[in-house]
């Protein structure tokens, strides 16, 4: 730890824990879950065997057709083995602000004020893009 | 010499994980090509679903995930080879040979991206050779931008998106053939705003065994491109290693090996604010994410084992070729010339 600390910040070795913890907890459920869908194990939303015609339509015309909701609206299939595949995606999509999150009082503690500020707003951004407030379509 | 943005000390190691995923790779595989017997049992479409016939012409359903386990499988290996990121190849080439969306092929190339990012970043930031201090301001003028791309991409009708994303790989093959790299840039001083962001570090350098100190400068000009390649990345889904090295090594002046790995480590921010849209807007489908992001971090775990032997300078002209067709395939399917 010692020698990391002489190449990396504290800050960044605090990001690199809660990143490495983030991420293989995210590839596990990714994993099983898809494992879980293939096999049928947990009934899909959309038919296996109908999804070459889906695939092939605009996401938004998917959305439309399968009658799927935008934004987390998923979250009400994740019963279902599509959607069960949505949780391990929502982890690895969210652990850079989780990071942000941890390291943030770091800046703070420090007078770092220019990446304290840095940090906070990115984490806005990040979650203005999660929030699924921003709409648009075709 | 040429463009090399592949974080080669970073790449996932082998191990437990590793051997998850090659179970997986072989469970998926064995469950795609056992499925169909059982599709008799498949429930028809849920109510407020509309109801498609189920013969899809060409392969059966599975045949195209299994396809994409094996192509991505592989691109995994030539991008650890030839020096690039696995999303700048995955979206031109699944996008152009595939029968899937590009919508969902985007959201795909994101999520691959991102994962790539996620499994290389604990160690890159570790280690010193990512740092936070120089990715963070640049991350988030990039992944504000990336949200702007993404929505445009998503708005904006596919024939237009295909063409631009065309001409972008046709650009990228152009980069990677006549862009140079340094590996330790001179930066006489240190600009005003990087010094006021203490922008700088230092990191061992494995084959000398030395530390290098490095500063940067142009901090403004950065930024400033960061914007485009922000606005890019979330369009296209291409990851952005391919534009964010030169200007971190060769603008910017920070040394190659700190550029390669803040790169990869910052796509894990930028690709994330983006692929929040492309879930948001229901463009990613397990079945052609979850495959993808499998077969391209295997075939990259190959990748790294064969780059003693491999010849890095052909698959460097494999890949530049590859791109070649993808992009111009994209380019004349934009234009409804190559349908």
């Amino acid at each position: 730890m010692e020698k990391q600390h002489q190449y990396a910040s504290e800050e960044q070795v605090v990001y690199a824990k809660i990143l490495d913890a983030g991420m293989k907890l995210g590839f596990v459920i990714v994993v099983v879950s898809f494992v879980l869908y293939v096999f049928g194990f947990v009934t899909p939303h959309v038919p296996v065997e109908q999804l070459p015609h889906y695939w092939t339509l605009s996401a938004q015309e998917y959305l439309a057709a399968t009658n799927v909701p935008t934004g987390w609206g998923w979250l009400s299939l994740a019963g279902k083995g599509d959607y069960l595949n949505f949780i391990g995606i929502a982890i690895l999509s969210l652990v850079t602000v989780v990071c942000y999150l941890r390291i943030l009082p770091i800046f703070a503690k420090g007078g770092d004020k220019a990446f304290t500020a840095i940090a906070a707003v990115e984490v806005l951004v990040l979650v203005l893009a999660a929030s699924g407030i921003l709409v648009i379509g075709h | 010499m040429l463009l090399n943005d592949a974080p080669r000390p970073a790449k996932p190691r082998p191990g437990l994980f590793g051997l998850i995923s090659i179970l997986t790779f072989i469970l998926t595989a064995a469950a795609l090509m056992a499925s169909e017997p059982a599709l008799a049992q498949v429930p028809s479409a849920p109510e407020g679903m509309v109801a498609l016939p189920a013969e899809a012409g060409g392969l059966p359903w599975w045949g195209w995930p299994l396809l994409l386990l094996v192509v991505t499988f592989v691109l995994g290996i030539v991008a650890v080879l030839g020096g690039v990121g696995g999303g700048v190849l995955f979206v031109p080439i699944v996008g152009g040979f595939f029968p899937f969306h590009l919508d969902f092929v985007r959201g795909a190339g994101l999520l691959v991206a991102l994962a790539g990012a996620l499994a290389a970043g604990p160690e890159l930031l570790r280690s010193g050779m990512a740092s936070l201090r120089l990715a963070l301001p640049l991350a988030l003028i990039a992944s504000a931008s990336a949200i702007v791309g993404a929505m445009m991409g998503l708005a904006l009708p596919t024939n237009v998106v295909n063409t631009a994303l065309g001409v972008t790989i046709l650009g990228i093959v152009v980069l990677m053939w006549a862009a140079k790299k340094s590996e330790y840039p001179e930066v006489p001083k240190a600009d005003p705003l990087s010094s006021m962001l203490r922008i700088h570090g230092i990191y061992r350098e494995g084959s000398t065994g030395k530390d290098i100190d490095w500063r940067v400068h142009r901090t403004p000009g950065g930024l400033a491109l960061f914007v485009v390649i922000g606005v890019m990345a979330g369009m296209f889904g291409l990851g952005a290693g391919w534009a964010n090295v030169p200007v971190l090594n060769l603008l910017m002046g920070a040394p190659l090996k700190v550029s390669v790995a803040t790169s990869k480590f910052m796509l894990s921010i930028v690709d994330t604010s983006a692929a929040w849209v492309y879930i948001n807007q229901g463009a990613v489908l397990a079945m052609i994410t979850i495959p993808s992001v499998i077969g391209i971090m295997l075939g990259s775990m190959l990748g790294v084992r064969l780059l003693k032997v491999a010849n890095a300078a052909l698959v460097r002209k494999i890949v530049i070729g590859m791109l070649l067709l993808a992009g111009s395939r994209a380019l004349l399917k934009g234009l409804g010339i190559w349908a």
